[in-house]
C-alpha cells in the first residue's frame, strides 16, 4: 500500500466500536482512503477512472429497473421497449439514461486508456493493472454487444447478424460456432434470450469481480502520474511519499467535481438530443427486427467503429476478421512492446510523440470511417490508418527504444497552489 | 468529509494560509446538501417506475354491465383493476332478510367499513335489488363462496345466505356485511359504481346525483 | 472551469494538446474529404444549379405548437387513418397531451365504435392492404424516429404522376411507393420534370409541373404536410415536450452542484504545495 498504515486508528465506542470489532471499516477506511497516498499532480486525464465507476454504478441500477419492464422475446421486446418509453412513468428518462450511459461508458473509458498510454501507466509495476482494465474493456464490449440486441430493432437484428457470423471465419469449428451461438439457423428468440440473460447477470458480475480486482491491483501498486515518478521512492520520516496527499479528503472532493461537470454534460444529451443525431441510438432501429430486409447503411455503434473500420478494409473476410481481433489483442501487449526507460509522454522524445499522434488520428479516423458507408476514397484512408495502426504497436519495440527522451525529475513537478 | 482538514501536507514549511474551517465546513455543508437532495431527486424517476403504467391506468378505466340479464337470485363476477367484482340481484325475500340479523354482525351500520358514500346505508347499494361488491375477502383477500341458501348447518343454524370464505371462514351476508366469529373485520368492500339508466351498471364511475336511485 | 482543472504545468500542456491536435486533425482530414467527395459527384452529374433541392427540405416543424398538433392530429385522422394505425398510442393520451378536451376527442377524433382507452388503429383489413397495394400500410407510430420529421414532409411533398406505375402515381422520396398520392384532392397532381443528364444520385428533379389544381393553395398545402409531419412528431416521442422542459431544471442544479463542489475543492486544495 502506498499509505502509511502505522497510523493510530480513531479510539470507537458505542455501536461503531461494536462493529469496527466485526467489521474492519476503520481500517479499510485508513489503508483505502485518509491513508491511502495519491500523487498529487493529477490533472484532467486523472478524472475518467472515477467516472467509469459512476457510469458502472449507473448501468447497473437503470438496468435493474429498466429489467422490471423489459419483456425478452421476438414478438414482446420491441413492443415493450415502446411500453417503457410511453407507458412507464419515467420510462423514457430511465432508457435513455441506460442508452445514453452506453456511450458515456465508452467515453470515458477511452478517455481513461488514452492517459495511461500518454504517462505510460502500463508500465511496470503496473502491468497487470493495465491487463485487467484491458480485460475489463474486452466484457464492456461483449455487455454493450449483447445489450444493443435486446431492443430486438432491426440494427439490432443485423448487428447481431453480422457480428455473431464473424465468429464463423475461424477455421474448422466456425460454422458449428456461430449455430451453437445462435441456437437456431438464424438471430431468433433463442439468441435474444441467452443475450438478454448474459446481459443482465453473467457479464455484469463478471464486470464487477474484474473493476475489484483493477481497484486492488491499483491500490497495491499506486497511482501513475503526469511524470510518470514513483512517488513511493522519496517518503518523509512518518513514512508517507513526499509527493502524495491523502485520497480522502483531496481526491474525493476533486474528483466530485468531475462527477458534477460530467453529469451537467451527460444529462444535457439525456434530456435535449438522447439519440445524439442517431449516433447513439441509430434510426434504423426504431422499426423492429426484419430478417427480409437488411436497413440500407449498416455500421455498429459508434464505440465499435474503430475495429469495423479495420475489418472492412481487409479485402480478405478471414484476414478481416483475423486483423481486427489482432487490434485489440495489441492493446494487452502494450507493456512488453514498450521498452521506452521513461513511461510519461513529457519526457519522451519526437519520435515518440509522432508515434502516439499518429495512433490517435488513425483510430479516430477509423472511428469516422467505420459509421460511413464505403466508398473507394473511404477504404483507401481505412487501410491507411490500419497500417499506421498496426505500426504503432508492431514498430514500438525499436522507436520506443531509440526515442531520445529527456532526464526524469527526481520529484513531480507540481505547481498547484 | 473532514478527516483531515487543516492537516499539513509536505513541503509546505514556508506557507501562511491558514485553514479557514468554517468555510472549510460550510462548503461540505453546502455540497453534501445539494448531493442528497439531488439524490433524492435522482431517485424519483425509479421509485415512480412502479407506479400503475399508463396502460394500466387506462385498463383501470371503468367499465360497463348489462344488469337486466341477471336473474333475481344470481350472481355474475367480472375484474375490474385486477379485482373480482360480484354483482348479486337480489330477490324480494333477499331484501327482506337483510335487517333481521344486525346483532350478529361486526358492523351492521357499516361504519368502520369501506364504501362510497351513496352505499353507506342499509342495504350497502344504489338500489336495493343490486349488491354490487368486490369479491375479495378483506381478511387476506381470498375469494368468498356464494352460500345464497339459507339455513346451511355448517355455517350456523339461523343462516340468512350469504358469502363464506373457504381459506380462513369469513362469513357475510348478502350486502356483504361480516358476521361475528369471523377473521375478517370489516365488511366486503364496495367500489364506485353508478346505473347509467335502469340496464347499464358501470363499475369504477361515482354516482353523480347524491341518493339518486 | 474545465481549463482550471487543466495542469498548469506547460509539459503537462503539451502532452494534452497532443493529443487534442492529433484528434482534431483525423476528424479534419476525414470531413474534408467528406465534401469533397459530394463535390466531385455533384460535378459530374452537371447542372446542379438547376435541380430541385427537395432532399433538403426542411418540416421546420415545432413540437410545442399545440394548435399545429392539433391541426395535424385532425388531418392524420381524416387522411391517414384510413390505411394507417398509431398502435402505441391512445386517443386518450392524445387528448391529455394535445389539449383536447374528452368531448372534442369524441366526436372529431375518434372513431364511433372507439374506446378513449384503445390504442389508434385502423380498421383497414391488412389483406386489402396486401392485395391492393402488394403491401399493408405501415404503422406510422415510429416513422418520425426511424426516417425523421422532414422525410415525412418530403414525402408527401413529392408524389408525382407515373403511368408506368399501377398506382399512377410515384414518389421521389421513396420510389417505387405502393402508397397512392392520396392527398392529390388537396395538392393537386404534379408532374416531375427531370433533368436529362443523370448523377450518382439518380433522377434529379428539375421542377414540378401543376398538372390540376387542387383544393389548397401551395402555401395552405405546405402547412398541412407541416402540421401532419408534426404530429407525427410528436406520436414518435410524445414525452419529448416534457422531457425538455425537465431538463433544463436538471442541468440548472448540477451546475450549481458543481459550483458548490467546486468551490469545496479549492478550500481543500489550499493545502497541496
Amino acid at each position: 500500500m502506498a499509505g502509511n498504515n502505522d497510523s493510530p486508528l480513531p479510539v470507537r465506542t458505542g455501536f461503531l466500536g461494536w462493529l469496527n470489532k466485526r467489521l474492519p471499516v476503520d481500517v479499510f477506511v485508513r489503508n483505502q482512503l485518509t491513508g491511502y497516498y495519491a500523487p498529487k499532480n493529477f490533472n484532467f486525464w486523472y478524472f475518467f477512472g472515477s467516472l467509469a465507476l459512476l457510469v458502472l454504478v449507473m448501468q447497473l441500477l437503470t438496468g435493474v429497473f429498466l429489467t422490471m419492464h423489459y419483456k425478452v422475446g421476438e414478438l414482446t421486446a420491441f413492443d415493450s421497449v415502446e411500453y417503457i418509453m410511453r407507458e412507464v412513468p419515467y420510462g423514457w428518462l430511465l432508457r435513455y439514461l441506460h442508452s445514453t450511459g452506453a456511450s458515456a461508458f465508452f467515453i470515458v473509458v477511452y478517455l481513461h486508456m488514452f492517459r495511461a498510454m500518454l504517462y505510460g501507466s502500463y508500465k511496470s509495476p503496473r502491468e497487470l493493472l493495465w491487463l485487467f482494465g484491458m480485460v475489463i474493456y474486452l466484457a464492456l464490449m461483449a455487455e454493450a454487444f449483447m445489450g444493443y440486441v435486446l431492443p430486438w430493432g432491426n440494427m439490432s437484428f443485423w448487428g447481431a447478424q453480422v457480428i455473431v457470423n464473424l465468429f464463423g471465419t475461424i477455421p474448422v469449428i466456425g460454422p458449428g460456432l456461430v449455430e451453437w451461438i445462435r441456437g437456431d439457423y438464424g438471430i431468433a428468440d433463442a439468441t435474444l434470450n441467452r443475450f438478454f440473460s448474459l446481459h443482465v447477470v453473467a457479464v455484469p458480475l463478471v464486470l464487477l469481480l474484474l473493476v475489484t480486482l483493477h481497484l486492488v491491483a491499483l491500490h497495491e501498486s499506486g497511482s501513475n502520474n503526469p511524470d510518470g515518478v514513483e512517488i513511493k521512492e522519496k517518503k518523509d520520516a512518518k513514512g508517507n511519499p513526499l509527493d502524495g496527499i491523502p485520497f480522502h479528503p483531496y481526491y474525493t472532493v476533486k474528483d466530485i467535481v468531475g462527477v458534477g461537470v460530467f453529469l451537467t454534460l451527460f444529462c444535457a444529451v439525456v434530456f435535449f438530443m438522447p439519440t445524439f443525431g442517431g449516433i447513439f441510438l441509430e434510426k434504423p432501429n426504431f422499426e423492429i427486427a426484419n430478417p427480409m430486409s437488411t436497413p440500407e447503411h449498416i455500421a455498429p455503434v459508434w464505440y465499435f467503429t474503430p475495429f469495423y473500420a479495420i475489418l472492412r478494409a481487409v479485402p480478405d473476410q478471414q484476414m478481416g476478421a483475423l486483423l481486427m481481433a489482432l487490434s485489440l489483442v495489441c492493446f494487452f501487449l502494450l507493456p512488453w512492446l514498450d521498452r521506452s526507460p521513461v513511461k510519461s509522454t513529457r519526457y519522451r522524445g519526437w519520435i515518440w510523440k509522432s508515434a502516439l499522434t499518429i495512433f490517435v488520428i488513425s483510430f479516430i479516423g477509423l472511428g469516422y470511417l467505420g459509421l460511413e458507408p464505403p466508398s473507394g476514397l473511404y477504404t483507401m484512408l481505412a487501410r491507411i490508418f490500419s497500417v499506421t495502426y498496426f505500426a504503432f504497436f508492431v514498430l514500438m519495440p525499436w522507436y520506443s527504444k531509440i526515442d531520445p527522451v529527456k532526464p526524469v525529475p527526481e520529484r513531480v513537478t507540481n505547481d498547484h497552489g | 468529509m473532514s478527516d483531515n482538514s487543516g492537516a499539513a501536507i509536505h513541503g509546505s514549511p514556508g506557507s501562511t494560509d491558514a485553514v479557514d474551517q468554517s468555510r472549510r465546513g460550510f462548503l461540505t455543508m453546502a455540497t453534501t446538501a445539494t448531493g442528497i437532495v439531488g439524490a433524492a431527486f435522482a431517485a424519483v424517476p425509479f421509485i415512480a417506475s412502479w407506479s400503475p403504467s399508463e396502460r394500466a391506468r387506462a385498463l383501470g378505466a371503468p367499465i360497463e354491465i348489462d344488469v337486466s340479464k341477471i336473474e333475481p337470485g344470481q350472481m355474475v363476477t367480472m375484474t375490474w383493476r385486477k379485482q373480482a367484482i360480484y354483482v348479486v340481484h337480489r330477490t324480494p325475500e333477499m331484501i327482506a332478510k337483510l335487517p333481521g340479523h344486525d346483532a350478529s354482525l361486526k358492523d351492521p351500520a357499516s361504519k368502520a367499513s369501506d364504501q362510497p358514500a351513496y352505499a353507506a346505508n342499509a342495504k350497502r347499494a344504489v338500489r336495493d335489488d343490486f349488491l354490487v361488491v368486490i369479491g375479495n375477502c378483506t381478511h387476506l383477500g381470498c375469494l368468498p363462496k356464494t352460500r345464497f341458501e339459507p339455513g346451511q348447518p355448517e355455517l350456523g343454524a339461523d343462516w340468512p345466505g350469504g358469502f363464506f370464505c373457504p381459506c380462513h371462514g369469513s362469513r357475510f351476508d348478502l350486502a356483504g356485511r361480516v358476521f361475528n366469529g369471523s377473521p375478517a373485520s370489516v365488511n366486503l368492500r364496495i367500489p364506485p359504481y353508478s346505473f347509467t339508466n335502469d340496464a347499464t351498471l358501470v363499475i369504477g364511475q361515482d354516482t353523480v346525483a347524491k341518493g339518486a336511485a | 472551469m474545465v481549463e482550471s482543472l487543466m495542469h498548469r504545468n506547460p509539459l503537462g500542456r503539451t502532452a494534452g494538446r497532443l493529443a487534442m491536435v492529433g484528434a482534431s486533425l483525423a476528424l479534419g482530414v476525414v470531413l474534408l474529404c467528406s465534401p469533397a467527395v459530394r463535390a466531385a459527384e455533384t460535378a459530374a452529374a452537371g447542372e446542379a444549379e438547376h435541380a430541385v433541392e427537395w432532399k433538403s427540405w426542411k418540416a421546420g416543424n415545432s413540437i410545442a405548437d399545440t394548435a399545429s398538433l392539433q391541426r395535424g392530429a385532425a388531418n392524420f385522422t381524416n387522411y391517414c387513418l384510413g390505411c394507417h394505425s398509431l398502435k402505441y398510442l391512445r386517443y386518450e393520451r392524445l387528448g391529455k397531451d394535445l389539449n383536447i378536451s374528452p368531448e372534442l376527442l369524441r366526436k372529431n377524433l375518434m372513431p364511433a365504435a372507439a374506446k378513449p382507452t384503445d390504442y389508434i388503429l385502423s380498421s383497414f383489413p391488412k389483406a386489402d392492404g396486401e392485395a391492393w397495394f402488394g403491401r399493408s400500410p405501415p404503422d406510422l407510430s415510429l416513422i418520425t424516429r426511424s426516417k425523421g420529421t422532414d422525410y415525412v414532409y418530403q414525402f408527401l411533398k413529392t408524389f408525382y404522376v407515373d403511368d408506368s406505375r399501377p398506382t399512377h402515381s410515384n414518389n421521389l422520396a421513396l420510389e417505387g411507393a405502393a402508397m397512392p398520392a392520396v392527398l392529390s384532392d388537396l395538392e393537386g397532381v404534379k408532374r416531375a420534370v427531370f433533368s436529362s443528364a443523370t448523377g450518382g444520385e439518380g433522377k434529379m428533379l428539375e421542377r414540378f409541373e401543376q398538372v390540376a389544381p387542387g383544393q389548397l393553395t401551395a402555401a395552405q398545402y405546405d402547412a398541412f404536410v407541416r402540421d401532419t409531419a408534426n404530429f407525427l412528431q410528436y406520436v414518435g416521442e410524445p414525452t419529448q415536450v416534457e422531457r425538455e422542459g425537465l431538463g433544463i431544471w436538471v442541468v440548472l442544479f448540477l451546475l450549481v452542484f458543481t459550483w458548490f463542489a467546486w468551490l469545496l475543492k479549492r478550500e481543500y486544495w489550499k493545502d497541496v504545495h
